[in-house]
């Protein structure tokens, strides 16, 4: 009697495990500010604080977010439709219910006037929603789906950053052209995955090349191990030249050390990555990815003007900053600055400002705000992890191969986007 | 045919994880009936002590394999005198909802130190590259967690079957009641023996440095499989949860290469056979149900 009860105590617990695990941190926080906006103007930062994304965007974007307030203070002074500038974070833990109360949150009690960040494309759509419904302007920076500028997009919604298309384009038809044709696809089997799995192959397509195996990989890939699929992307015959992983974070950390376990890259089969950050270079150590394309939408020692604001967020954070970390300052230097040109904050005329406005700031080269979509176009680079012997300085780990023009970087506005 | 003992190696090496791993959450609950959520991140502490003895001061592998077992078995000893065993007479969900506390305590103290992102450790050097089997090359590293996992699991039965300790222990998990009234002191063995459970974890958190990503939650997702392989192979039996836990590793693996056009099969094939197994055996499939008491 003993034992079965308490087989049934651990197969509950296993089953409460798989529901509540990974929710660690960040409870609900509130203060209770209902504060009506008027006289001041509150930026909230609604990310991933203690997960997965927590590095590449996390608290570093609110200091990313500061740093751009200080510095419209600096610049108008006296002169500034408001000093009252305020910023709110929370911490949505990547889930789309949290993140839509949050949101719900921010916009209702915390007179929160402009939304930002918010990692995870499920969560990200859900933001996009309370936007639409309380009119409320939103900045989408670290998610990735292009439905934020599709089927889901909206008069309040900007998405700011990349998204799978500039991903999947920037990495899959120039490295196609440059490196090998053939390709296996490996890609965790979630709506993200999916979405860029599809963007790649059409990619690759249009490029004249050849997908010749893709898989999908169970997600979350709870026993960490990739042989199978890396086993058989070196019996494909034709051989594949590329092994293009979709995995982010600590998955591509598993897939990439795995990669060089099995010595692919001796077999011939070179490692494409579909969506990787500063950080997780930093975490697998040059050495490991050496030769590895992908498409970066900003890197912080590509001149001088990004290697200043990458000093300055140094000093505050004592990291470099990521893509992310300077979309953030850029996408909150913006919104200032069309609120301090309308002299007001009301959302429709802030969004009738932005609409069209082409920019150019420290993230944002030939930026343009696209009125009939909301995407944010910007150039974006193909970069390349340098080898280890040419790795001089901590963080500064890739070379730009090229330069992908604004037009180029990004899909015409989508037919199914009406605003 | 070459493929498939590939993919049953590569199986047996993940399996090789989940096995330690449940053989060390076996022994535990057999002893104590404690549910020791807390095991994912003693695992995962493994793999950071590893980083954290070869960034900081220079330990090479080969070291840490012997010195972090220890000191987890030490910080498993004091977590149990310091909390655990004050709630053992209790119903198991107290232990579990507490070890469940501590992995999240564990888990954001490595955060707070070390980020999120995973911290870089390599092979050592005389494992890199990869070995001819015969039929087909299979990496180095790989080869040598198998043979490891092997003996440690063989060296582990050993012990519970052919010395005195291992007998006590054996006795006070499968019969503690009994064990007693011969006048055995269980309570003695209780502290050692959980002890002896984190180290495994730890040591399995070592071997996966190497080959997995080292980060704070590389321990959560883990433990979830592990506890349906202690489920499968019975609550508390050895033998059990070392088989099922190679069993599981080879299904996954034969999942992932032959049923690659279903991924959501490699997915949830652990919780399809721990459904199954406990619809028609309840105890497990080595666990033997007990009379009622």
């Amino acid at each position: 009697m003993v034992m079965r009860r308490t087989v049934g105590v651990v197969a509950a617990a296993t089953a409460t495990a798989l529901v509540v695990a990974g929710c660690g941190g960040g409870g609900p926080r509130s203060d209770g500010d209902e504060k009506v906006t008027g006289g001041a103007i509150v930026l909230g930062v609604l990310n991933d604080q203690s997960g997965a994304y927590s590095e590449l965007s996390g608290r570093n974007s609110v200091t990313a977010v500061e740093l751009a307030i200080a510095d419209f203070r600096a610049k108008y002074g006296d002169r500034a439709v408001t000093m009252d500038i305020g910023v709110r974070s929370a911490d949505h833990q990547n889930k789309p219910d949290l993140a839509n109360s949050k949101a719900q949150e921010m916009y209702d009690r915390q007179g929160v006037d402009l939304i930002l960040d918010v990692p995870t494309s499920s969560a990200a759509l859900r933001v996009a929603d309370v936007a639409k419904e309380k009119r409320k302007l939103y900045f989408n920076i670290s998610a990735a789906t292009t439905d934020l500028t599709g089927k889901n997009c909206n008069k309040y919604t900007f998405h700011y950053a990349y998204d799978t298309y500039m991903l999947a384009n920037g990495t899959g038809r120039t490295t196609t052209e440059q490196v090998g044709r053939n390709w296996y696809i490996l890609y965790p089997n979630y709506a993200f995955g999916q979405d860029m799995e599809k963007s790649f192959s059409a990619a690759i397509a249009d490029a004249d090349g050849r997908v010749v195996g893709k898989d999908g990989a169970p997600f979350p890939n709870t026993s960490g191990d990739y042989s199978s699929y890396l086993l058989k992307a070196a019996t494909l015959d034709p051989k594949p030249d590329l092994l293009g992983t979709m995995q982010a974070g600590a998955e591509l950390v598993n897939v990439v050390k795995q990669y060089n376990e099995f010595e692919l890259r001796d077999k011939g089969v070179g490692l494409a990555v579909g969506l990787m950050f500063i950080t997780d270079i930093h975490s697998l150590t040059p050495a490991a990815l050496a030769g590895t394309t992908y498409t970066d939408a900003w890197y912080w020692n590509f001149d001088q003007q990004n290697r200043e604001f990458a000093d300055r967020f140094q000093q505050e954070t004592g990291a470099r900053p990521s893509f992310a970390h300077a979309a953030n300052y850029s996408a909150a230097t913006q919104y200032l600055e069309a609120v301090q040109a309308a002299g007001t904050d009301d959302a429709d005329t802030i969004v009738a400002e932005l609409e069209g406005k082409e920019v150019n700031d420290v993230f944002l080269r030939n930026g343009k705000i696209r009125a009939e979509d909301h995407r944010v176009i910007h150039d974006a680079y193909l970069a390349q992890v340098k080898p280890q012997s040419e790795v001089t300085e901590a963080w500064d780990y890739v070379r730009i191969l090229d330069t992908i023009p604004a037009e180029e970087a990004f899909r015409a506005p989508s037919p199914d986007c009406t605003l | 045919m070459t493929a498939f003992l590939q993919s049953t190696f590569n199986g047996l090496v993940s399996g090789a994880f989940y096995a330690l791993l449940a053989l060390g959450l076996a022994v535990i609950f057999g002893m104590l009936r404690v549910v020791n959520f807390a095991h994912g991140a003693f695992y995962m502490l493994g793999a950071f002590g590893a980083y954290v003895l070869l960034a900081e001061a220079g330990v090479p592998f080969w070291l840490a394999l012997v010195v972090v077992p220890l000191a987890l078995a030490l910080l498993g000893m004091a977590l149990e005198r310091a909390f655990i065993h004050r709630l053992t007479r209790l119903d198991p969900l107290y232990n579990f909802l507490l070890t469940f506390g501590l992995t999240l305590i564990l888990q954001d103290l490595v955060k707070l130190r070390y980020g999120v992102q995973s911290s870089p450790y390599e092979a050592p050097a005389g494992l890199r590259g990869s070995v001819d089997l015969g039929l087909f090359d299979f990496p180095t590293y790989r080869v040598f967690i198998l043979g490891f996992a092997v003996a440690v699991c063989v060296g582990v039965w050993w012990a519970l079957a052919r010395t005195r300790v291992g007998m006590v222990a054996r006795a006070a998990t499968e019969r503690p009641e009994l064990t007693r009234a011969l006048g055995i002191n269980v309570g003695r063995w209780i502290t050692p023996v959980f002890g002896f459970g984190t180290a495994l974890a730890g040591l399995a958190g070592v071997l996966a440095a190497p080959m997995r990503a080292v980060n704070p939650l590389m321990g959560a997702d883990l433990i979830i499989v592990v506890f349906a392989v202690v489920v499968i192979g019975g609550l508390g039996s050895i033998f059990g949860s070392v088989a099922a836990g190679f069993g599981i590793g080879m299904a996954q693996a034969w999942a992932e290469a032959y049923l690659s056009a279903f991924p959501i099969v490699a997915q949830t094939i652990v919780f399809i056979v721990m459904a199954a197994v406990l619809f028609w055996r309840p105890a497990g499939l080595f666990g033997r149900a007990e009379a009622p008491a």
